[in-house]
């Protein structure tokens, strides 16, 4: 008698997109809200990003149960990081925790595709990249989640970042303003909102500054 | 023969034995709705436990007061359900007995509960439920759900398996916040109704659950009007003589 197989998948994926930009002195991070499985929807107003320090902020999308609680453990890690060091994280060392705790389960993976968004050392905007077992590198803007395929060519064609393979090494950092990339941002969603039926309802978008956050909300279309 | 197996296995199963993890439900119930209105939560849920294709049981309880300010309310497996009971009896149990004025609400249960079904995924053990947990504490109200996976997520209103393709759309609709008992019932009932023509494992014996500040009420089973006299039912053999 063959062994019993599963019937039940361990991981589901309940959509979304994600996206971060950085700029000059800002960074904006951005997700849908709509949470789905299979062809349902199951809620139209799920925030896919958290705060993870003062300028680390983290956009997932992809199986929520596992997103929850990455971003409980980054948040737990965060706090213990501020009773040890009694100052925040800096992004790029979120950037590198984040890559660790996902390379740890990499062989029953958090199924989360991730963007972290934030400022770094400098005050410059730094947007880092993710797949699901913690391969990271920094980069000018990404998308990630069920509409990455959509928007990543748009954003490639509208912010034309220079080569990392050029010497010297030239910003990856877009010289739009805050305003254009939170512009350009919104467009995004919208073209994605139209052809991916994953994406849609609203789309939370959070500036990070020089000032502190900001936080804008948008209507997407909800078919 | 069974030790030397477990030990090749990777640890994808703590448990040593197979026959130890849950691999299908066997006693299943249906959906769960449930939505927030004027002064509370409403929830309701029929009361068949189904063995496969066969109706075996028909006064399952499928919803539940937790502590003072909850309701909880499960579909799929009834007895992952009643475990799930005994785990909230304990947790209720030890806060109450802390004796300090506080009490745990619906936000803190859900959580709990979250908690435990994404950690028996984890080991591939899951209990087999779609949860509903609503409640009302300090005037806040607060309705969400749990899959078995540990998929969660609260919203103004929710339903499990079948409900969540033929009720919501009904809820999207016609719910809003400001709904009164009466209207609740009214709105709840047509959900129900649907449910009932259409998904094969619903029994038309259902009980409607209501949750307040004041506290939690279960109302007695009762069965809903239907009607199946159209005339394409009338005389089924008139077209094909000899055809059942």
């Amino acid at each position: 008698m063959t062994k019993q197989q599963a019937n039940w998948s361990p991981y589901d994926n309940n959509g979304g997109s994600c996206v971060a930009i950085a700029g000059r002195d800002y960074c904006v991070v951005a997700a849908d809200t709509r949470m789905s499985t299979g062809y349902s929807i199951l809620t139209r107003d799920y925030s896919k990003i958290s705060k993870l320090a003062d300028k680390a902020v983290l956009a997932s999308s992809g199986f929520q149960a596992d997103i929850k609680a990455l971003q409980k453990h980054l948040a737990a890690r965060h706090l213990i990081y501020q009773h040890q060091h009694n100052k925040q994280m800096s992004c790029p060392a979120m950037a590198q925790l984040l890559s660790n705790t996902l390379y740890y389960k990499r062989f029953f993976p958090y199924y989360a595709f991730n963007v972290l968004g934030g400022l770094d050392n400098e005050g410059k905007g730094c947007v880092f990249t993710y797949d699901a077992v913690g391969s990271y590198e920094r980069v000018g803007y990404s998308a990630q989640g069920s509409g990455s395929t959509l928007i990543m060519p748009f954003l490639d064609n509208q912010l034309k970042s220079p080569s990392p393979l050029l010497l010297p090494a030239q910003d990856a950092v877009t010289p739009l303003s805050e305003l254009e990339a939170v512009d350009l941002v919104k467009t995004v969603f919208v073209s994605a909102t139209e052809r991916d039926i994953y994406t849609g309802d609203k789309v939370e978008i959070v500036i990070l500054n020089a000032e502190g956050e900001r936080r804008e909300f948008m209507d997407l279309r909800k078919d | 023969m069974q030790f030397t197996d477990a030990k090749l296995l990777p640890d994808a199963s703590s448990c040593s034995l197979d026959s130890e993890r849950t691999l299908y439900p066997y006693v299943t119930g249906t959906s769960v709705v449930a939505f927030k209105y004027r002064d509370g939560i409403l929830m309701a849920a029929d009361m068949g436990g189904s063995y496969g294709s066969t109706l075996r049981y028909k006064t399952v309880e499928r919803i539940k007061p937790i502590g003072q300010h909850s309701l909880l309310g499960a579909s799929g497996e009834i007895s992952d359900f009643q475990e799930i009971l005994r785990y909230l009896d304990e947790l209720i149990l030890y806060d109450n007995m802390w004796d300090d004025g506080n009490s745990l609400g619906p936000k803190e249960v859900h959580n709990y509960l979250t908690r435990v079904m994404y950690n028996r995924r984890n080991k591939f053990n899951p209990l087999w439920n779609s949860l509903v947990l609503g409640g009302v504490k300090n005037g806040q109200k607060y309705l969400g759900m749990v899959s078995m996976i540990g998929v969660n997520f609260e919203d103004n209103h929710v339903a499990t398996g079948f409900g969540n393709h033929l009720a919501r759309p009904i809820l999207r609709d016609e719910w809003n916040e400001n709904l009164s008992f009466e209207d609740g019932v009214k709105l709840l009932e047509k959900c129900m109704r649907v449910l009932l023509y259409r998904d094969r494992s619903a029994v038309n014996k259902l009980q409607i659950a209501k949750i307040t500040e004041e506290g939690a009420t279960i109302f007695p089973p009762y069965s809903l009007k239907t009607f199946w006299g159209f005339e394409a039912y009338k005389n089924p053999t008139i077209g094909a003589e000899g055809s059942w």
